[in-house]
């Protein structure tokens, strides 16, 4: 019995390129697993220490990490222990040695607020509308109040965005005062936020750190609250989701540091739609011209080579081609054109969706060509003189016999397409992605699709959050969370076109070319 | 010109029929690859309503004719022509003559079964909706027609609305026929039909091509010799791109008036 290790006369060969395949896939996945690991732990509620150092006062903290100190066999820990508005810090390192003791108690909190960040600390009273709730019944009621919170920030949010953003961008568009039904609206809808802001506001909380300091803390700044020590495996579970889905669902805060991400999910996958949609037609047409229409001479080979060596250029360089030719160029001619009422400031002529897609486009394009031309070269010569000798016109042979079995090599084109542009950063730099810009592109609001806006992009954000930011230590788990949501979203991406790739090949049985 | 014309140099074409009964006429035909010639100052007839059969070794211009004949040559912008072929007494190198029109009356099936990659039904229709003006229930009778002709209809009736793909090579091939009888097209020309095909598949489409020649001028190009002997009525010789001897099937194998002939057909190529 000859075994696999025994193969003769194939030498190492096949060990070599299976391990390189192994050895791919293990990097992907560790990739994967680093990214999984550190993202997605991060909405974990941990338990929080009370943690009695030999000398000084106790704090509160989760144990981030370990490390030895240079030059000695010692181990110092890193806290994180939030409360930035009395500490002046969020972190702390102690030396593991110089820990008396550590203790969980199950009454700490732990607060997420819009400003300061996170408490963690004793919850002491909640107090407001004459009444106190301190003790036991602190925590109930700070649970109902919460919830009564979160009920009238999502009628505000939601009466700012359908109502009155775009109310004021229309009356800027305008140029004038508007109409009196319009200020109208917009006064009932800003009379009704003032209402609903002051319904949030009045209740404070009563907090203490653990060494002792209390702190008087307005509640409307108070967006979560939870005790980790406290908790079941199942409640953490729930804490879990509810972070995750909020991390999906609700806009940036504090710089991008904290806070969700949807309008850079929104701005990507938009973005990469509108880029598909211009591509796909675009580097399918010059892939036909190239493979069956031109005459195959020395200058269609030029042409190929040079379709084949732009897919080797920066993608910075497409950056700057976009700024110049279609911001500034086409854009500025535009608003000229068009908007010449709103100039000084730019409409077109300035970075945006539009420019954005396009550059990516145009960056993707040699994939599309190239796929779309190795697909046409690989239908056979049979097929296409099947049709011929039926009486097809070389028009009816194309769109009827050879374009139908090139489809998935198209739609393999597409996906790379995808797959590169949804990764791109640079370029959208100089041609539309912004820091931060919380409405998506698309609204109610006529023509809904709007393509001179900017827009946010999960790459850009990736980039932002872990080298702007004033504490990106804070920042690192969103960055590893949304690197791992941007994977994601290229796979999805990618996933439904493979769908689409394999019904079309299921069809008519046609085997995989 | 005589109704028997000889070439007294290559011992040429021997030919028991009229002018009158000729479907194709091929006169003073050369082509070339570029600068490689294929096939020298070829001139023959090909009877109406009978099997021919072109035979010779590898290389011997055979396909190159056969391709000459529907001007499939047209794609290939490197291949020179010189002299005439008629269809029917019309050149079919005119200007005024439409080449798709030719391809549907000079139907061509490949040595390799090339349907397409849609269902049974839809391969045979795409001639018919090609040429457009047909209602679905002509098409309908047509495609089976065409199947039936092709004596495959017993086989796929149940499955027309399956993939082509899902056929064993020997009924792609008659698939294929049938694609191209659909259209009614007055000449057929097979290039090796069955050399793809096994022994039983082989036997069935020889069996087809004896029954189509009621209906159509058959052009057969093979490497078999047998299969030659078999099916057809009129044989070919080519050797280097030339006509070496051309006559009656019967005549051909059992008594070929030169020795390059004789050689060849019983296998003793030099």
């Amino acid at each position: 019995m000859r075994t696999l290790w025994h193969r003769r006369g194939e030498g190492p060969w096949p060990w070599l390129a299976a391990g390189s395949v192994a050895l791919s896939l293990l990097m992907l996945l560790a990739l994967l697993l680093l990214l999984s690991v550190r993202g997605l732990g991060h909405f974990w509620p941990d338990e929080v220490a009370l943690v009695m150092p030999q000398d000084g006062q106790p704090f509160a903290g989760v144990a981030v990490r370990e490390e030895r100190i240079p030059g000695g066999e010692a181990r110092e820990r890193l806290y994180f222990t939030g409360n930035h508005d009395l500490d002046g810090d969020r972190w702390r390192w102690v030396e593991v040695s110089a820990i008396a003791a550590i203790r969980h108690p199950a009454e700490l909190v732990v607060l997420e607020r819009s400003r300061w960040g996170q408490f963690l600390g004793r919850l002491v009273a909640v107090v407001g509308d004459g009444e106190r709730h301190s003790g036991e019944a602190a925590w109930p009621a700070l649970q109902a109040r919460l919830a009564e919170l979160d009920a009238l920030r999502d009628e505000r949010d939601r009466l700012r965005d359908d109502v009155v953003v775009p109310l004021v961008r229309r009356l800027e568009n305008s140029g004038s005062l508007g109409d009196a039904e319009s200020r109208a609206a917009l006064a009932a809808a800003q009379a009704r936020i003032r209402e609903l802001q002051s319904a949030m506001g009045g209740d404070t909380l009563i907090l203490e750190s653990v060494d002792g300091r209390r702190i008087a803390q307005p509640l409307d700044l108070v967006l979560r609250a939870w005790r980790p020590n406290a908790m079941t495996p199942p409640q953490k579970l729930m804490a879990w989701s509810e972070g995750v889905w909020r991390f999906l669902s609700e806009g940036p805060r504090a710089a991008n540091s904290a806070g969700g991400v949807w309008p850079a999910i929104f701005g990507t996958v938009l973005m990469v739609l509108l880029m598909s949609l211009v591509v796909t037609p675009f580097g399918v047409l010059a892939g036909i011209y190239l493979n069956e229409v031109a005459h195959q001479g020395p200058l269609t080979r030029l042409v190929r080579i040079g379709v084949r060596n732009l897919a080797g250029v920066p993608s910075i360089v497409y950056g700057v081609f976009g700024l110049g030719v279609f911001v500034y160029g086409i854009g500025g001619t535009l608003d000229e054109w068009f908007f010449s009422d709103r100039l000084p400031s730019p409409t077109f002529g300035t970075g945006g969706l539009l420019w954005a897609s396009l550059t990516l486009a145009l960056l993707t394009l040699p994939v599309v060509i190239v796929a779309t031309e190795e697909g046409l070269a690989r239908v056979p010569d049979h097929q296409r003189e099947g049709a011929l000798a039926l009486g097809a016109t070389r028009m009816e042979m194309l769109t009827r016999v050879v374009l139908p079995m090139t489809l998935p090599a198209m739609l393999t084109g597409m996906i790379l397409a995808v797959a590169r542009a949804a990764g791109e950063v640079a370029p959208l730099m100089l041609v539309g992605v912004a820091k931060l810009a919380p409405q998506v592109p698309v609204d109610g609001d006529f023509p809904f699709l709007h393509l001179e806006r900017k827009f946010m992009h999960l790459g850009y954000h990736i980039y932002d959050a872990a080298f702007h930011g004033d504490d990106v230590q804070a920042a690192m788990p969103l960055v590893f969370a949304t690197a791992l949501l941007l994977v994601l979203v290229i796979l999805v991406l990618n996933l439904t076109a493979i769908f689409l790739r394999h019904h079309l090949r299921a069809r008519h049985g046609a085997p995989r070319w | 010109m005589s109704v028997f014309t000889s070439s007294p140099a290559a011992g040429g074409p021997i030919i028991d029929f009229a002018a009158s009964e000729s479907s194709l006429e091929i006169a003073g035909l050369s082509i070339a690859y570029g600068e490689k010639s294929a096939l020298r100052d070829l001139t023959l007839r090909i009877p109406r309503h009978r099997v021919t059969a072109f035979i010779g070794p590898s290389g011997c211009g055979k396909s190159t004719l056969l391709r000459a004949l529907n001007r499939l040559h047209d794609l290939n912008e490197e291949v020179v022509r010189r002299g005439e072929v008629r269809l029917e007494g019309q050149d079919i190198h005119a200007p005024q003559v439409d080449v798709a029109e030719l391809r549907r009356r000079v139907g061509m099936v490949f040595q390799a079964p090339n349907p397409f990659p849609m269902s049974i039904y839809d391969n045979v229709a795409f001639g018919l909706r090609l040429q457009g003006g047909m209602r679905k229930r002509q098409i309908d009778d047509t495609v089976e027609w065409a199947l039936q002709s092709a004596a495959l209809w017993e086989e796929v009736k149940d499955r027309l609305r399956a993939s082509a793909w899902t056929l064993s090579g020997g009924q792609q091939q008659r698939l294929v026929i049938a694609r191209t009888l659909a259209v009614q097209p007055e000449v057929l020309l097979l290039d090796e039909p069955a050399s793809a095909l096994d022994p039983i598949s082989t036997l069935k489409i020889e069996e087809l091509i004896r029954n189509l020649k009621s209906r159509l001028s058959l052009v057969l190009v093979t490497h078999n010799m047998q299969q030659a002997a078999r099916v057809s009525d009129y044989t070919a010789f080519l050797q280097r791109g030339e006509l070496v001897e051309y006559g009656p099937t019967q005549t051909l194998f059992t008594n070929p008036r030169l020795r390059r002939t004789e050689n060849y057909i019983t296998g003793r190529m030099t």
